[in-house]
């Protein structure tokens, strides 16, 4: 055995040691998350759940394969009526539990990827990310004409409580649902993280790279590509059947541009580079639609923001300004980076606090009614009839900016100064005061 | 002797243009052989047509007496003919690694399966360190390839097309662009891993060709003008006019 098997043996018996850990946390969190939330929380937790395994689903192409697609809600929708039709058959007799629905969405989707997928993926970039988008506008059309299986505008919908019970499990409390959209989540992103590390995993990240030279190693870069497809298909369909489950109810806005245009967002502004990066973006992503729309009108607004903000400051996502403190933490110097952080978060929450408030009071003033003067405002009562909120949010706003300016330069050389040690770190050296 | 390669009046044409006139040419199982010519001469585009990247216009390519002009490129190679690009041609976003066992990945029978897990199987991380080492890369297996070095990305380029352990070996200026000590080291390697091996080379170098070449082929225009042992090259009247004079041999 040479010199470098026994460092990759050991490194290999450490990871795999390290990677059972984090699966288990990961459990435990999910089984305890419940605990400590309301109501409310466990259905934003559930379509977390759901939001993920898609957006997981999702980074199979982009991140994995390098495959943008503009139409992958087609599969997640697919899978949704598929499983929308399959509890509609149980409530006639049809002796299924209705746990297992995913799984059938997921064959639903893995069939219209493969069909799809078998002339779509022989090129990649631009040609397939067109076809993606014309397949998504042609099945969007067909779900409003096709009323027999999409069921037209109204979409489909069924009632998850007239199965059989599993095992005295019979889905009528939010709780239960959320530990069945729970263990889906799971086994899903185990086993799309087990497909990443597995040959055809590997060889979609050669094509990424460099299609051409997959070819002069003896593999045909549109079988790799179609194989990482009708899998992202299969998974985008499991997320599908947990949301069928969720909801009880399918529409042509769970398979149209829009819906496919949000998972891509999700996956991006997480970070497309890490496996784990689409969990985040889809976690934000969930909270923003849910939390945020419930506070402010203009949350669409800011999604847009951040995603524009990602893709020009952080081009390796949240995930990435997260993973760029890996290099500190192995020179251990990470707690070298708490103070001019919070330095940073000064100056970054002045200027937070003016923009938005300006915002808000804007869209206030032309959309409330006449006379409606006051609102609140980070927990403080504005009237927006006098001038002294827009002079002074104003003046927050450009203070934060210009300290903004003063602390960056201060940041980033704490950041260089605890990174040193390393010759070569990731190529994102951003903007510290996005973390 | 059997031919590994055996090409019989290959032509390609782009539009009107004809880049390769008609060339023959048999290359021997486990030789050295290598193509020289002047720049512009179709020393890549008759590489890119024996490996099946470019189609042939007419005429044939036979590998081990079998017809494979118009095959796709990755059956070619899982007829046991791997080759490397005279523009670094790697996985830039992968690790020393991971590109060198995405060129064992065929030879090792995983086909296209997800659900075994690379790092489980022993036959092919073996094969992938046995390369490494014969490439000098193992230090640097860890790091991205395109944060290396010119002539380590060169080095990586020749691991990738060796890791399939096939029996024809192609390697388009394997040496382009380095330095002195570098040329020798790669000399070295080329030499040690094309052992027992058919090795088909393009390079420009003529310190590396009448060093490594059993035999040469001399390509001028799109034809291929003589064929023979190092010695008689250098000797030929037609090869020198092709080189417009003697600066080849004082070279050699």
């Amino acid at each position: 055995m040479s010199h470098l098997t026994r460092i990759c043996r050991a490194e290999s018996v450490v990871r795999k040691k390290r990677l059972r850990i984090l699966w288990l946390c990961f459990a435990v969190i999910l089984l305890a998350l419940p605990l400590v939330t309301s109501n409310f929380g466990i259905t934003i937790l559930t379509q977390i759940c759901v939001a993920s395994v898609f957006a997981l689903a999702y980074n199979m192409l982009l991140g994995q394969g390098g495959m943008l697609s503009f139409g992958h809600a087609v599969y997640f929708g697919l899978g949704g009526y598929a499983s929308i039709h399959l509890m509609e058959l149980v409530g006639n007799g049809v002796p299924v539990p209705l746990v297992l629905t995913p799984l059938f969405g997921g064959l639903f989707g893995l069939i219209a990827a493969f069909l799809i997928g078998s002339f779509s993926t022989r090129r990649a970039g631009t040609v397939f990310a067109m076809i993606s988008f014309g397949i998504a506008e042609l099945v969007a059309a067909s779900a409003i004409i096709l009323v027999s299986f999409f069921g037209g505008e109204e979409g489909v919908s069924s009632d998850r409580t007239m199965g059989p019970a599993f095992f005295g499990y019979e889905m009528i409390p939010q709780i239960e649902v959320y530990y069945f959209a729970a263990v889906w989540f799971f086994l899903a992103t185990y086993a799309m993280y087990h497909f990443s590390r597995s040959p055809a995993g590997r060889l979609a990240n050669a094509v990424r790279d460099n299609a051409e030279r997959t070819q002069f190693i003896g593999y045909n870069p549109q079988k790799i590509r179609l194989v990482s497809f009708v899998a992202s298909g299969f998974f985008a369909g499991v997320a599908g059947g947990i949301f069928a489950i969720q909801y009880e109810i399918v529409t042509d806005s769970n398979l149209n541009t829009a819906a496919s245009g949000l998972v891509m967002l999700q996956a991006y502004i997480g970070g497309i580079g890490y496996f784990v990066g689409p969990v985040i973006g889809a976690i934000v992503m969930t909270l923003l639609n849910t939390v945020v729309s419930g506070v402010t009108d203009l949350w669409l607004l800011y999604t847009g923001l951040l995603f524009i903000g990602t893709v020009l400051l952080a081009p390796n996502g949240l995930t990435g300004l997260i993973m760029m403190h890996t290099d500190a933490y192995h020179n251990r110097k990470l707690a070298t980076l708490i103070k001019p952080y919070l330095l940073g978060m000064l100056p970054l929450t002045a200027a937070f606090i003016g923009v938005v408030s300006l915002l808000e009071m804007f869209s206030h003033r032309n959309e409330a009614a006449v006379g409606d003067d006051s609102m609140l405002l980070f927990y403080i009562d504005v009237d927006i009839s006098t001038w002294f909120p827009w002079v002074g949010f104003t003046l927050l706003s450009l203070l934060g900016l210009a300290g903004l300016r003063v602390v960056i330069p201060v940041v980033r050389a704490s950041w260089d100064a605890a990174n040193e040690m390393q010759i070569l770190s990731n190529s994102t050296i951003n903007n510290e005061s996005d973390s | 002797m059997s031919t590994a390669i055996s090409l019989s009046d290959l032509k390609k044409s782009f539009g009107q243009m004809e880049i390769i006139r008609g060339v023959n040419l048999d290359i021997r199982k486990g030789e050295r052989h290598a193509i020289i010519g002047p720049n512009g001469a179709g020393k890549s585009t008759l590489f890119h047509l024996i490996s099946g990247h470019y189609q042939p216009t007419s005429g044939k390519v036979l590998l081990n007496g079998e017809d494979i002009s118009g095959v796709m490129p990755h059956e070619i190679y899982r007829k046991g003919l791997a080759r490397s690009f005279q523009v670094t041609n790697i996985f830039p976003n992968l690790n020393v690694y991971e590109n060198i066992r995405c060129g064992a990945l065929w030879s090792c029978d995983q086909g296209y399966s997800f659900w075994r897990q690379v790092d489980d199987l022993e036959d092919i991380n073996l094969k992938t360190e046995q390369i490494l080492e014969k490439i000098n890369l193992t230090h640097r297996y860890k790091v991205s390839a395109s944060l290396m070095s010119y002539a380590e990305q060169r080095a990586l380029e020749i691991g990738i097309t060796l890791a399939g352990g096939a029996q024809v070996i192609m390697l388009d200026e394997p040496t382009a662009g380095m330095s002195i000590g570098e040329t020798e080291q790669a000399v070295e390697l080329i030499r040690s891993v094309t052992e027992d091996k058919t090795l088909v080379i393009v390079e420009h170098d003529m310190g590396v060709v009448f060093d490594l070449a059993d035999r040469i082929s001399v390509l001028v225009y799109g034809k291929i003008i003589a064929t023979d042992s190092p010695s008689a090259i250098r000797s030929n009247k037609l090869v020198q006019e092709a080189y417009l004079g003697t600066e080849m041999i004082s070279d050699a």
